[in-house]
């Protein structure tokens, strides 16, 4: 697996030893990559692999991070000032590159086998896939239209509606010598009465102009009005029956 | 002669009359559906969705059931029993997971747990140009197109309902944690690391 990369036996030019060693040297800058054939070292692995007789993915995997980071870090090196950005990485800041980006793939590869795994676990499970039958929206039915309707319909609303009347807006009041004279022939004929009953059926305007009545006979002194109670019933009296009632009261 | 104490009610729950309900809307469905869903098509509080579902977790389960209950993409859907596999196999493909390759779920495995990401963000951390592993994960419905970065930039992938559908998962917060991730990550990294401190000045 990936100690396979690591342990693989190199014999170059520039350095004979374990792949894992080169790299430690390489990154210590005690190595300059200038010097390291690559080509050779991928030789190297690919010979290996077929000593071994097997594919090992994974081992493949872990080599082509590794020589490919190591191929960036040489291109780096031989062209330090092709371009400002591949210059602005000093080969400590290049390591700590290779490190970071070794142990993200790492993870994802990780990640990658968790998923290969749950896969495995549902290899066996089947269940129903496909867009959600949603309910269709309600459609509005309209009854059958037509244009002549349409038509009439606006021609309708196209006449001038008539002017509202105003005429209930006209108080007309009935004139209170009416009242006056039926509270007086009233009174010949009973000495007193209750006024709510008398007005019964009346329209408050009447009811109103009644009322004002009233109050100009007690204005002339014709009546006396007594009320046991606000709201309760008016009584209504002649003026000289009051008089000796309320003097009865006064003496009591 | 009838016995007055009747030990067996026949008489149906709320929850047992709401279980009907919420294993009809399950069997209509083609997609895991959310607590929240059921309870509005049901009509009722998602507490009592929650009690139905509990009654029929327990009478479709492995042990008892063709049909299998489970919590799944955020909601709730039916599956075939696992006893069932092999009928299934000869009647059914899963064209979604078949042939995924291993640079496909390394790209996937990405997308989940750092999407949306864009394509190019993708190949910095695998190291390739994942072009058309993008587009075949796009095509299985796995991933989806999920905003751009910045206004005009480049288009972002995220996983979508199938993929945790598919692997499994409750969630995405089903996965693994990151730190628990790479246990001869930090063994590298401290290699190296350690490499780089030992470096003469």
């Amino acid at each position: 697996m990936a100690v396979a990369v690591r342990e693989l036996e190199l014999d170059l030019d520039a350095f004979e030893g374990p792949f894992d060693l080169l790299l430690s040297l390489v990154l210590r800058e005690e190595l300059p990559l200038q010097e390291v054939d690559l080509a050779e070292i991928v030789i190297a692995f690919v010979e290996h692999l077929a000593d071994r007789g097997e594919l090992d993915l994974d081992a493949c995997g872990e080599f082509l991070v590794l020589i490919s980071a190591l191929l960036e870090l040489k291109a780096r090196a031989m062209f330090p000032d092709e371009e400002a950005e591949l210059a602005e990485l000093e080969p400590e800041e290049a390591a700590e590159e290779l490190a970071r980006r070794l142990a993200e793939y790492r993870r994802a590869k990780e990640a990658a086998q968790f998923l290969r795994g749950r896969l495995e676990a549902r290899r066996d499970l089947y269940f129903r896939l496909g867009p959600a039958p949603l309910a269709p929206r309600p459609e509005r039915k309209l009854a059958p239209q037509s244009a002549d309707k349409l038509a009439a319909a606006l021609r309708v609303l196209s006449i001038e509606p008539p002017a509202p009347s105003t005429a209930h807006m006209a108080l007309r009041f009935p004139p209170t010598s009416q009242f006056l004279e039926r509270w007086r022939s009233l009174l010949r004929r009973r000495s007193r009465f209750d006024f709510d009953q008398e007005v019964k059926g009346l329209s408050r305007v009447e009811v109103a102009v009644a009322f004002l009545a009233l109050l100009e006979l007690r204005k002339q002194n014709e009546i006396a009005i007594a009320q046991a109670a606000p709201f309760a019933p008016i009584r209504i009296s002649r003026a000289d029956a009051e008089r000796s009632l309320s003097w009865t009261a006064h003496s009591a | 002669m009838d016995s007055p104490l009747r030990l067996i009610t026949t008489e149906a729950t709320p929850a047992a009359e709401l279980a009907k309900v919420v294993e009809a809307l399950l069997v209509v469905a083609s997609q895991p559906l959310p607590v929240e869903e059921i309870a509005a098509a049901a009509e009722v509080d998602v507490t009592h969705v929650g009690e139905a579902l509990e009654l029929l977790a327990e009478r479709y389960c492995e042990e008892t059931s063709g049909i299998v209950l489970e919590h799944v993409a955020g909601g709730w859907a039916f599956r075939a029993s696992a006893a069932a596999s092999e009928a299934c196999s000869r009647l059914f493909e899963k064209p979604t997971e078949k042939g995924l390759s291993q640079a496909a779920l390394e790209t996937l495995a990405i997308v989940a747990y750092l999407g949306p990401l864009s394509r190019p963000e993708i190949a910095r951390i695998r190291g390739v140009n994942v072009d058309g592993v993008v587009a075949g994960l796009a095509e299985r419905g796995l991933i989806s197109e999920g905003g751009r970065e910045n206004e005009f930039g480049a288009i972002r992938y995220r996983t979508t309902p199938l993929f945790e559908r598919i692997f499994g998962l409750e969630s995405l917060s089903a996965l693994p944690r990151v730190d628990d991730l790479g246990a001869d990550v930090t063994e590298i990294r401290a290699r190296l690391e350690a490499v780089a401190e030992k470096r003469p000045a």
